[in-house]
């Protein structure tokens, strides 16, 4: 997403003469030769990428339990028993939906601005700056397990440490963190934010240092304050970061798992199963591989559309 | 992360796709396999053939591991000839590893099942019928105890050789017992709710309420039986657990969370853990825990049945049944095997009976050795009269977690009440009913 850089009009054009020829010498002049290069790639791509995916259409289709001889073919009735009240389905999947979207709502802000300011002060000049460099990046090397169980020590409303020192503090020590709403959608922002923001500030910093200094020279020059100087030097230079940074944090939220799985476990009732959650259920634990299947296509429909739209203003914000 | 996900359940697919046409091919299926039949290699109860290895999977992955890996140990040391590899999986993933382990010809030989799981992997056809390795090793209800040995059938059909059985207990803290006047553990709801009151008095909560399934729905449904209510109607195609009885059950649950002898949105385990903190007084819990808190040397507990807080005695209890898997290509030596170490460790049982359950061989649950060695175990023996097992319908264990649990989940967290939770749960139960028996009829 972040190479459409250089397709863009105003970019440098880039190939010398001489890559041409470089070219011809070395590899020869098969037309197959491109191909080859590809097909390590290739090949995992259609074995695990395409051809399931394409698959996973047929399985939507049918009835579909991988162990039982009998696999009816349903036709589309997996996916309108996802859009009629009282089916067996539409009620948990559409609360699934619900329970993706405001997980991803309430998340993406803070994933997109935290990691932004974060990213600001580890890019000055002062001391120790690797160590909380480093620092901040740490949490992602976690797996999503370690920082659940983690977390879910951490935030237990009867037993948990931070209810323990909010008592401590005199505050209120019987937060229901994880079994009562808002508080659950709280602790798993929270413990997302804690988590990821270390990835995405290290983009923002790549993204920073691309930033020629010479403009921000310039701006001062022209006596840019550093309000002004952030509003139009370095948002500007940070467009196709951001866009990156967006797009892949909206998939990454509405892609939501292993937090709810581990912490939640969907509570209070099923307000925090996620949509994957629930398709994962509905297909590996129920094995009705074909209603999850269909459940799948739809989430997927509904990212993808997320991500055009998303596109899309940044493409309108660029004229 | 989801992305993930998803493409290993397509990966799952395509594998078992190509595994359900070789089933599919070899024509009869499980029902007619030969080669759990005796053979030459022995009936059962003694193995001469050649020297083999078998596979023996089970979600031990608990306090109970170690006693498993110690009998396994002891069987391969008798029997050089019958090698067993053992591989320990957490039991969610592996009701989900099995299956697809036996579609693609990889599954062991030996397995362990609870009751509520049998007839789903049964309908499956991810094990097969074990009703001529009961007649070759001459197991019969007297051996077991009934309700138990009614437990392994499904479809008139035996699937499963029972182990243990696990059912919920009163564990009770000595100390806190104590600030309320009493030694012994309350067994009838009067005794119950005066020991709370007392405890209430000098600050303590002393029963506390999980909104989830460990312990919150166990605690329902023992409740439910008690208050003479049941889960589902006979033939499963209606969920009951709404009656009258359910609706008492449930409100007496939360009478506790609103009368304040348990506190508000408890989460999952903290029940637990407050119990072993002492902080919780009666707490509703399986057997398997006896082992555990034995090893808690500050605690001062102890543990009896249930008390009769509805109209009769009633107890939750599942049931571990040794299983065999459907093999692509059965191998006569294996099976005889398998079948001379199901007896073998089902004998030993004793041994088992240490990781906290109680034995389901009669033979070993009357040994003298039993009652002194494990007096807990021996103690709550004596709910075995009123124990119910979840039925052993395909899909069932599914359409609870679904509904039962969620109606729990919201009564106990005070989001709805009893009645209208269970209602609304009954009829997404009936719905999803209505879908299994559809999806394993077909």
């Amino acid at each position: 997403m972040d190479t459409q850089g250089a397709e863009r009009p105003g970019a440098k054009p880039s190939p010398e003469p001489r890559a041409k020829r470089s070219r011809g010498d070395f590899i020869g002049s098969s037309p197959v030769t491109p191909y080859l290069f590809m097909a390590p790639y290739l090949v995992l791509f259609f074995t695990f990428v395409l051809i399931p995916a394409l698959f996973g259409i047929w399985v939507s289709l049918h009835n579909w339990d991988y162990m039982l001889p009998g696999k009816p073919w349903s036709g589309l009735e997996n996916y309108t028993d996802l859009f009629t009240p009282g089916s067996a389905t539409s009620g948990d999947f559409w609360l699934s939906m619900e329970a993706t979207g405001k997980f991803t709502l309430y998340s993406v802000p803070f994933l997109v601005v935290v990691p932004l300011l974060v990213a600001l002060i580890l890019n000055q000049e002062f001391r120790g700056r690797g160590f909380f460099r480093a620092a901040y990046f740490a949490p992602y090397v976690l797996g999503v397990a370690v920082v659940g169980v983690l977390w879910r020590f951490l935030l237990d409303p009867n037993v948990g440490l931070v209810n323990y020192y909010l008592g401590k503090l005199g505050l209120p020590d019987d937060i229901p963190w994880i079994s009562a709403l808002p508080w659950a959608w709280v602790s798993l922002v929270g413990m997302t934010v804690w988590w990821t923001l270390g990835f995405n500030a290290v983009i923002y910093l790549a993204g920073l240092q691309d930033i020629d200094p010479s403009l921000y020279d310039a701006a001062k020059v022209d006596g840019a304050n550093r309000w002004q100087r952030f509003l139009h030097v370095t948002l500007p230079g940070l467009r196709p970061v951001l866009l990156l940074v967006v797009t892949i944090t909206i998939l990454a939220s509405a892609n939501v798992f292993g937090q709810p799985y581990l912490v939640t476990q969907g509570a209070p009732a099923d307000e925090t199963r996620s949509a994957i959650m629930y398709i994962a259920e509905e297909g590996l634990r129920n094995f009705n591989m074909g209603s999850a299947s269909a459940m799948s296509y739809v989430l997927a429909l509904f990212l993808l559309l997320i991500s055009i739209l998303n596109f899309v203003v940044f493409r309108r914000g660029e004229d | 992360m989801g992305r993930r996900v998803t493409r290993q359940e397509f990966l799952l697919m395509s594998a078992g796709a190509g595994a359900g046409l070789a089933l599919a091919g070899c024509g009869g299926g499980p029902q007619s396999n030969p080669a759990v039949q005796g053979n030459s290699a022995g009936s059962g109860k003694t193995y001469k053939g050649p020297k083999v290895t078998i596979e023996f999977w089970n979600g031990f992955t608990g306090g109970d591991g170690p006693f498993v890996r110690k009998m396994v140990e002891q069987f391969s040391s008798e029997n050089k000839n019958v090698q067993v590899k053992m591989n320990i999986i957490i039991w969610d993933s592996y009701y989900q590893k099995v299956p697809t382990a036996v579609s693609s010809g990889k599954g062991p030989d030996v397995g362990i099942m609870h009751c509520d799981q049998l007839g789903t992997n049964a309908a499956r056809a991810v094990i097969v019928p074990l009703d001529d390795v009961a007649n070759t090793l001459d197991l019969k209800e007297s051996d077991f105890y009934p309700t138990v040995w009614e437990a392994g059938i499904y479809n008139g059909k035996r699937y499963g050789i029972p182990l243990d059985m696990h059912p919920l207990a009163l564990y009770y803290n000595k100390d806190l017992l104590a600030k309320a006047g009493t030694n012994t553990p309350p067994q009838t709801k009067d005794e119950y709710m005066s020991v709370l009151k007392e405890l209430k008095a000098k600050g303590i909560e002393g029963s506390w309420v999980s909104p989830f399934f460990f312990t919150g729905s166990l605690q329902f449904m023992s409740l439910l039986w008690q208050y003479g209510g049941d889960l589902y109607s006979k033939d499963a195609t209606k969920a009951t657990f709404n009656s009258d009885a359910g609706v008492e059950a449930l409100s007496w649950m939360v009478s506790l969370v609103k009368d304040g002898y348990s506190p508000k949105n408890v989460a999952q385990d903290a029940e637990y853990t407050a119990f072993q903190n002492g902080k919780n007084a009666l707490h509703w819990n399986g057997i398997w825990n006896i082992a555990l808190f034995s090893e808690l040397d500050d605690l001062n507990w102890g543990v009896a049945p249930l008390p009769e807080i509805g109209s009769q005695r009633g107890a939750w209890s599942n049931t571990h049944q040794f299983v065999m898997m459907t093999q692509q290509d059965p191998n006569p030596n294996k099976q005889a095997a398998s079948k001379f170490f199901i007896n073998w460790m089902s004998e030993h049982s004793l041994e088992w009976a240490k990781s906290a359950k109680i034995p389901a061989r009669k033979s070993v649950r009357d040994s003298e050795t039993f009652k002194q060695e494990l007096p807990q175990e021996a103690e709550l023996a004596k709910e075995l009269p009123y124990i119910h097992f979840p039925p052993t319908v395909p899909g069932i264990a599914d359409v609870g977690a679904a509904s039962l649990d969620v109606a729990v989940n919201e009564a106990v967290l005070l989001k709805n009440d009893p009645k209208s939770a269970l209602d609304e749960a009954a009829s997404e139960a009936n719905e999803l009913l209505k879908e299994n028996r559809e999806k394993y009829q077909a």
